[in-house]
């Protein structure tokens, strides 16, 4: 493997990875407050829907994004509702909102268009497109930095480069702010907040909400971005892997940055057999590629990686004292 | 709060939530332009108004009790496994292997066999989300999730390269031979005079009926079972009293896989006579919407797996004749799921205050 498709795989690692990382930080703002969330899958996948129509419709990929957020957010709203109202079971309530996902994103799109489930093709203002990087085509030239910063790191859409951002604005958030404390404190003793008369419920209901804002914008990133519009089942099961990854990363921000490019770059070799089987040396049959990501998972999960210690009132109802 | 009468609890919150999902899908219906009544009259003409249709719906009812099954023992162990869809793959995988290793000479010896292959599968494949469970501590949800996809890949590798006859197109095994096929209820005496069509239904639907007795007894009349419930209910407990959380964890979620791969005994050996691609279609999802909805009984399993059948029938039947997608049935699906097992709460808040309701005036 030499240098050039060396960056080519790390150019698509970046691409694939940036929907996990999103979903990723998602999972961490709900999963430190203490709820549990399967459901990202879901909300990705509605934010994909919506975003992808109402980009097709409106021709503004804005607006489709928009229109993906409200979507995300209003299972987001839903999984609050069950998950905190009226405490119910975290894990079922997002395996529940996965399947009515599943569903309604195929009614609604085949409503709609009439295409078999899909959305019409995007393009032009209707997609985020790729952006140059100032002086990518001059610093080319220097050598293997200039082609690094002009392959892989320049030529994304913008919401690639946000979600890099909100790499360290999530650590400052939590690390830094009085907000951040909280809620973290919430996921950890939510009696301790409460006693401190801060309200245990609305700290939650933010956290679900940050989460159904980020998996929003993951969902558009994924119809409007990575692909010109939405299929059904697109999103594959990215949900289910930006979870994995978040055990990964200890639920720690930077930490999720690097381990959601780790299985991007899996999901970019899935795509690059001859890449695969030039450093084997051997044929390896598609499928097992196509299930690099997921074995992965299931490895990192075992905790070949490290003890991970997740939130300690994670995924229980916090009852409050009478 | 209030607690409800036992009755209530057991039927009436089951009965509420299932009418929620139904407005809700109804709504869904009309939002998309179309119209829900005559959407409820297509399935249940479809799937219940003659001996024809009844054939599909307990076709569906027998997968569906399998997996509802299997959802039910591993949440008696306080595990939630989602990973029937895989284990019923896999299943099928054992399914097909039996059935293509020998010349079988009568189909109850094939049933035996395949059986066994099938529970062995569906158990195995289980078998490494449970023991990472017991002994590493990952989450069961999202490994068997992930097992879910590496079945799939799997199955696609040996349908593909291995398994596929030469110069088949289609990835599937070749067809089982001709005595493998089992009975449809079509050819058993006595349930001929009610089905005179070929229907897929088959005698899988007697095997899965056995299979819910069994789960009953086992768990509420042995001294397995018990310590199953007991560590579902606190782990704690549980190992206070003795009992070892990595056999529990091992051997229920064993139990579960198996019952899950059970099921391609019903759509593999029975219905297809070949194994193809995806060849459980959710039906191990199903199978956690039936459990909700059975209350983790087998007596409600079994009923919520006829609802489930019929809805499954039925979509099919909106998918025929009318422009609804068959979608309808993964939205129906999760907001039973929802409603039983995430909302069960503000049901049961809400029946409460509906009988305190009633029970104010006399106590006043």
């Amino acid at each position: 493997m030499d240098y050039a498709t060396l960056l080519q795989i790390l150019d698509s690692t970046l691409r694939l990875g940036t929907p996990l990382l999103l979903a990723c930080l998602a999972g961490l703002f709900s999963e430190r407050a203490g709820i549990f969330d399967i459901g990202l899958e879901g909300k990705m996948l509605m934010s994909a829907m919506a975003s992808g129509a109402v980009a097709a419709l409106s021709g503004s990929v804005w607006i489709g994004l928009g229109a993906g957020i409200c979507a995300s957010l209003i299972l987001a709203g839903i999984h609050g509702l069950a998950s905190i109202t009226f405490r119910g079971n975290q894990l079922i309530s997002g395996v529940a909102l996965n399947f009515i996902a599943s569903g309604i994103t195929v009614l609604v799109a085949q409503a709609l268009f009439g295409q078999g489930g899909r959305t019409p093709p995007l393009q032009g203002a209707a997609r985020f497109n790729p952006i140059d990087l100032p002086f990518a085509e001059a610093l080319s030239s220097v050598p293997v930095l200039g082609p690094f910063y002009a392959e892989v790191l320049s030529g994304h859409s913008i919401l690639v480069y946000a979600a890099l951002a909100a790499v360290p604005a999530s650590w400052w958030l939590l690390y830094r702010t009085r907000f951040g404390l909280r809620l973290r404190a919430v996921g950890e003793n939510p009696a301790a907040v409460d006693t401190a008369g801060v309200s245990v419920v609305g700290l939650r209901f933010a956290a679900v909400a940050i989460t159904g804002v980020l998996c929003g914008i993951a969902g558009a990133y994924m119809a409007t971005a990575l692909q010109a519009g939405f299929g059904r089942e697109m999103t594959a099961g990215r949900g289910y892997i930006a979870l994995a990854a978040l055990i990964f990363a200890k639920w720690r921000p930077w930490s999720a940055l690097g381990a959601t490019m780790l299985f991007g770059f899996f999901q970019a070799l899935a795509l690059r057999p001859d890449v695969v089987e030039g450093v084997v040396g051997r044929k390896v049959p598609v499928s097992l590629l196509d299930a690099l990501p997921y074995i992965l998972t299931v490895l990192v999960l075992a905790g070949f990686v490290g003890k991970a210690i997740p939130p300690r009132a994670g995924g229980q109802p916090y009852v409050k004292e009478r | 709060m209030e607690r409800l009468p036992k009755w209530a609890d057991v039927a009436l919150v089951p009965l509420i939530s299932l009418l929620f999902a139904a407005v809700i899908s109804a709504l869904v219906i009309l939002a998309i332009g179309k119209d829900p009544v005559e959407a409820l009259n297509t399935m249940v003409t479809g799937a219940l108004g003659s001996a024809y249709g009844w054939g599909y719906t307990l076709y569906y009812t027998t997968s569906f009790i399998f997996t509802g099954l299997a959802v039910t023992v591993a949440f008696h162990a306080g595990l939630f496994n989602i990973g029937g869809e895989g284990q019923a793959q896999l299943g099928g995988l054992g399914v097909a292997l039996v059935c293509l290793a020998v010349p079988w000479p009568h189909w109850t010896v094939a049933l035996l066999a395949a059986s066994l292959g099938a529970a062995a599968f569906g158990a195995a494949w289980a078998a490494i989300p449970a023991y990472l469970q017991a002994k590493r501590g990952s989450h069961i949800v999202i490994t068997t999730i992930m097992f879910n996809y590496i079945g799939a890949a799997l199955i696609v590798y040996m349908l593909v390269d291995v398994l596929r006859p030469a110069g088949q197109m289609d990835p599937a095994t070749a067809n089982f031979p001709k005595e493998t096929e089992l009975p449809t209820l079509n050819h058993i005496p006595g349930l001929n005079l009610i089905f005179e069509k070929g229907v897929p239904a088959n005698v899988t639907l007697f095997i899965a009926l056995a299979a819910a007795v069994a789960v009953w007894a086992l768990l509420w009349h042995t001294r397995l079972g018990y310590q199953i419930r007991a560590f579902g209910k606190s782990e704690p407990a549980a190992r206070y009293a003795g009992i070892n959380p990595f056999r529990i964890i091992m051997i229920s979620m064993l139990i579960s896989g198996a019952l899950s791969g059970l099921m391609s005994i019903n759509n593999v050996m029975g219905e297809a006579g070949r194994l193809v691609q995806n060849s459980s279609e959710g039906a191990g999802f199903i199978g956690i919407a039936v459990a909700l909805m059975g209350r983790n009984h087998p007596i409600g399993v079994v009923l919520a797996a006829v609802l489930f059948g019929f809805l499954y029938q039925g979509g099919a039947e909106l998918g025929l004749w009318t422009s609804i997608p068959i979608e309808l049935r993964t939205v129906v699906q999760g907001l039973v799921i929802l409603f039983t097992g995430a909302l069960d709460q503000m049901v049961r808040m809400l029946l409460a205050w509906v009988f305190n309701f009633r029970a104010q005036p006399r106590a006043a």
